[in-house]
């Protein structure tokens, strides 16, 4: 992914109407609500079990779907013989390669499409090969296991190391070895390392992750004549309307997606899935509704994965902490169709300090499995896990603490993006700072070791996400009713990071309407606008700028209502809780139910748009964490104690979700750090052997600590937009990972570079052995 | 109630072991004899016999209160049967295999992973889901205090982590931190809200004490 591209995007995205030249709102100065720890607007559906996600719609007459999966990691198939299953129980309809409808190109890439909804070369396990429609769910998988599929198994390859051997099967046509981009070259990193005082060198590895967010892939879909429904679990609804109108060729105005609860997505839901169209066509050949979920099992075979990486990074430093060079080479697990996320290791790298000469170079490989899709900051989880780590090893190294080593290196401008802009503002330094106060860093390290088999550490490391500054296009509806209660309009899916109760805080600060008379309209592509997916951490810079905007566009039309009652000049006049009162005499006032001209209307209507943040500079979000570990030297175990999370991501519009933010980041990166591996069948058959959530290993209670606390970092930063809130999603997980690996450093003096830090590998370390292989390194 | 226990029902809840549940529906025609065996609380082998997939029996469950009488097939979960035949869709699904907590309902009084749970088993007993802890529209103290912590992001996870929590809190009304940590250990939150969730489970048992 270079800069400019958007994963989550297909294409160019929309330019939205030109915004009516309004006045420019000054930033907020007092907040009454903004900047709260208000509780979700929608908190009571989801602790009631009254929200109804996707998967939790029933239709009158539905029909249940399933799908068969390939079971071979590289096949082609000869002959579907769906003869028998059609004839069981409950069955409704089949669909194969060959039938009406399923000629549907899929997977972009290279300038085309690779594959198609049925293709019959599979090229990894879990390629949808048939889908059946049953009136129950157990009648469905009855049915797919009794379909006859006759397979030619074809030699595989699976791990990266294999696939680029001569004589390797090939993945695809072309050859395995996606050809790399133009290397990022800044300076002369040469000239850089002769002038440094330390060099070091070192491979690190992490781990292939699996989004799987609880909530299973799938949708359900209903026709209406030529019109469509979509109930989709989603990140985007109009990602998916886009997707399925291209793939069914319908026009975008019958196809109406829903997705007003959504049960995660982390990346794997920002587009259509093969589910969001094979729905509709089940749909359209049995006249009736269809669900159609995946299983968990095929959610982890096919619906993404962070790639795994394996990163040189090579680093010059000089005696008073001067980076002076910096080189990269990372090779990434493509799987067999790739969606993104090698492409942007190496950003942190080559953005987050100042070093003068460096050098980056990616490469993506096709191997026989579920192919990568973007997974919470694409890329940076791993740039990071190498550069922070080498940062820790190079403070040793010159005898530097490490926090005055990054701070000593801590830029004001992009020198990644042309021009080498400014950044509007980081807080970086601050989190350094305030971070290792907060934390009691200096007091941590200086703590002699206790002797015991069991030993405690400290670490830290830092981060910033390529993203998070927002941009156009967003736009925001605001509707104010006679009574003074509101509604809140727009696109936006909320994923679980709050959007609908920030959107509608900043509509109760503007307006004054309390929390419990505003609702929300959202995630409708029948009923609201255009909006982006949610992620990319721009959910919160993009859409709220909108929001606020179309809050004082009703605003305005309501002073100049009242200004005619009043016989004041409208800018005399502001919104005072239910009142409209004149700033120069307070005592001339009209409460809202009192301004006849609104009474009349009975609805006040306003829309916002988010414009461009300013030229010449750009927006990101900053941060650094702290982590206090303890390592059984004799089980292996590392046992994280606590985290504190330093960040700058601006404006915080609600610290209650966003310290929700920052404790599941760090979850996640714990499990990044320490838990979670793709393992397959590389030497054998090429398998997926963490098939569910037993083998695939995410955290649970047991390894998240409960003493999880941030220090929120506002650099004041108001100019970019006119609430001056940048993301925090991505940022959270970022530098998790390898501040834990500093922190068993600190703890023990075991360097481990590949994550996930297995107890295994730890005890490989501590026996002085090679760290023991894993992930797509096993089978070597 | 710990992890562990919560892995072997069998002898608490009336229920099979989860190595018996997967053999008895992993084909087509299944072999349910020993569930229905210990459900009625007969050997085993006193009446093994294969039942066709389509073959149903009458079972009566008393879900939040009210008793359903169903006719259900051998091999249905639990789970199925609340979600698509009582359409109580606050229970979720997440991987059908006792994995990830999801679906974590209340069987007489105990927490249960619904999915490993057949309605043939379930006949006769006391089942409570996320919607059996409102008081008309009121949310429940454990509810509440969710709400209030801000124990989830995305929510779909939470009815299942609302019940472990209410039956770790009526199996011990005053748990400490570890104690929250393990009770709560058989249930995935992927969005990792977990810190904000023990805080949850600390201010519902407050609220339970307060009787409120």
């Amino acid at each position: 992914m270079k800069d400019d591209e958007l994963y989550f995007w297909n294409g160019p995205l929309p330019e939205t109407q030109a915004p009516a030249p309004g006045p420019v709102p000054e930033p907020w100065d007092e907040t009454t609500v903004v900047g709260k720890p208000v509780i979700r607007i929608d908190a009571y559906d989801r602790v009631s079990g009254s929200a109804q996600y996707p998967s939790d719609v029933r239709l009158a007459d539905m029909l249940h779907a399933a799908v068969l999966s390939c079971p071979h990691a590289h096949a082609m198939v000869r002959k579907v013989d769906t003869s028998a299953a059609e004839k069981m129980p409950g069955v409704r309809a089949i669909l194969k390669d060959g039938d009406v409808g399923t000629n549907v190109p899929w997977f972009a890439g290279r300038g085309g499409f690779s594959s198609r909804l049925f293709d019959p070369h599979c090229r990894y396990q879990g390629d949808e090969v048939a889908v059946v429609a049953a009136d129950t769910i157990y009648q469905a998988w009855d049915a797919v296991r009794a379909i006859k599929v006759d397979y030619e198994v074809l030699p595989q390859v699976t791990s990266v190391a294999d696939a680029l051997k001569p004589g390797a099967p090939a993945v695809r046509d072309g050859g395995n070895a996606i050809p790399p981009g133009k290397p990022y070259v800044r300076g002369d990193v040469e000239a850089g390392f002769t002038s440094a005082d330390v060099v070091i060198e070192h491979t690190f590895t992490t781990p292939c992750e699996l989004q799987n967010a609880m909530e299973l892939h799938g949708c359900v879909a209903k026709w209406d004549g030529p019109r469509l429904t979509i109930w989709e679990s989603t990140q985007g609804v109009f990602g998916v309307q886009t997707g399925v109108a291209r793939a069914l060729n319908i026009p975008l105005a019958n196809i109406r997606v829903i997705g007003h609860y959504m049960g995660g997505g982390f990346g794997a839901k920002l587009s259509a899935g093969k589910y969001s169209v094979l729905a509709p066509l089940l749909a359209r050949k049995t006249g009736r509704p269809v669900r159609l979920f995946l299983s968990r099992e095929q959610v982890c075979l096919s619906m993404g994965n962070r790639p795994a990486n394996t990163i040189t990074l090579k680093a010059g430093v000089k005696k008073d902490g001067s980076l002076v060079a910096l080189q990269s080479k990372t090779v990434g697990s493509g799987g067999a169709y790739s969606e993104g996320g090698t492409g942007s290791v190496d950003f942190v790298i080559r953005e987050l300090y100042a070093c003068p000469n460096v050098q980056c170079e990616n490469a993506n490989v096709f191997t026989h499995a579920g192919p990568e899709r973007p997974f919470r900051a694409p890329g940076h989880p791993q740039g990071a896990w190498a550069l922070e780590i080498m940062l820790d090893a190079l403070a040793v190294k010159i005898g530097m603490d490490p926090i005055a080593l990054r701070l000593k290196n801590v830029t004001l401008v992009s020198q990644t993006r042309s021009g080498n802009p400014k950044y509007t503002s980081t807080g970086f330094a601050d989190c350094l700072t305030k971070g290792a106060e907060a934390f009691g860093w200096a007091a941590a390290r200086a703590r002699k070791p206790a002797p015991s088999h069991i030993r405690r550490g400290v670490g830290v490391a830092g981060g910033m996400w390529q993203g998070g500054g927002g941009s156009p296009p967003a736009t925001a509806i605001v509707k104010l009713f006679a009574d003074g209660s509101a509604n809140l309009n727009m696109g936006a899916s909320d994923i679980g990071c709050g959007t609908k109760t920030w959107g509608a805080q900043i509509v109760a600060e503007e307006l004054g309407v309390p929390m419990d008379r505003i609702s929300v309209e959202h995630a409708d592509t029948g009923t609201t606008q255009f909006a982006t997916p949610s992620g990319g951490s721009k959910t919160v810079p993009t859409e709220s700028p909108a929001i606020r905007s179309a809050a004082i566009e009703v605003k305005q039309q309501l002073y100049a209502m009242a200004a005619e009652q009043l016989k004041l000049p409208a800018t005399d006049l502001e919104l005072r809780g239910s009142e409209v009162v004149s700033k120069s005499d307070a005592t001339k006032k009209v409460a809202l139910g009192q301004i006849q001209a609104f009474g009349r209307r009975g609805l006040l209507v306003g829309i916002g748009y988010r414009v461009p943040n300013p030229p010449g500079s750009v927006v990101n979000p900053f941060g650094v964490q702290f982590a206090e570990v303890e390592v059984n030297t004799k089980t292996g175990e590392i046992k994280v104690l606590r985290f504190l999370a330093a960040h700058d991501s601006g404006r915080v519009l609600n610290p209650k979700m966003f310290h929700n933010q920052l404790i599941g980041g760090i979850t996640m990166g714990i499990g990044f750090g320490l838990t979670e591996d793709r393992v397959m069948d590389d030497r054998q058959l090429g398998k997926l052997l963490t098939v569910s959530l037993h083998d695939y290993k995410m955290p649970t209670a047991l390894d998240a600590p409960a003493d999880k606390t941030m220090v929120i970092v506002d650099p004041q930063d108001r100019a970019f937009s006119n609430t001056g809130a940048k993301g925090v999603g991505e940022p959270a997980t970022i530098p998790t990972a390898p501040a834990i690996a500093n922190a068993v450093f600190n703890a023990t003096g075991l360097r481990l570079t590949d994550a996930p830090m297995s107890p295994a590998r730890v005890l490989s370390a501590i026996a002085g052995q090679k760290p023991a292989p894993a992930g797509q390194k096993r089978g070597e | 109630m710990d992890h562990e226990e919560r892995d072997k029902p069998a002898a608490a809840a009336g229920g099979v072991s989860r190595r018996g549940f997967i053999t008895s529906v992993g084909s087509g025609a299944i072999g349910v004899a020993a569930a229905s065996a210990l459900v009625q609380g007969a050997p085993p082998q006193a009446q093994a016999e294969a039942v066709k997939a389509g073959d149903v029996s009458p079972v009566a469950l008393t879900v939040n209160g009210r008793t359903h009488k169903l006719l259900v097939e051998a091999r249905w979960s639990l789970l199925h049967v609340l979600r698509d035949h009582l359409g109580l869709t606050g229970t979720k699904v997440g991987c059908e295999r006792g994995e990830c907590g999801a679906c974590t309902v209340l069987i007489d009084g105990k927490a249960r992973y619904a999915c490993m749970t057949l309605a043939v088993e379930a006949d006769g007993h006391d089942i409570t889901t996320v919607e059996g802890l409102m008081s008309g529209e009121e949310l429940g103290p454990t509810q509440r205090a969710f709400a209030e912590e801000d124990a989830f992001q995305c929510g779909y996870c939470t009815p299942g982590q609302v019940m472990a929590a209410e039956g770790l809190l009526r199996a011990n009304p005053s748990p400490d931190l570890d104690q929250i940590r393990h009770g709560m250990a058989g249930n995935i939150c992927r969005c990792g809200a977990y810190a904000h969730i023990f805080k949850a489970v600390a201010k519902a048992a407050d609220l339970k004490r307060q009787g409120r």
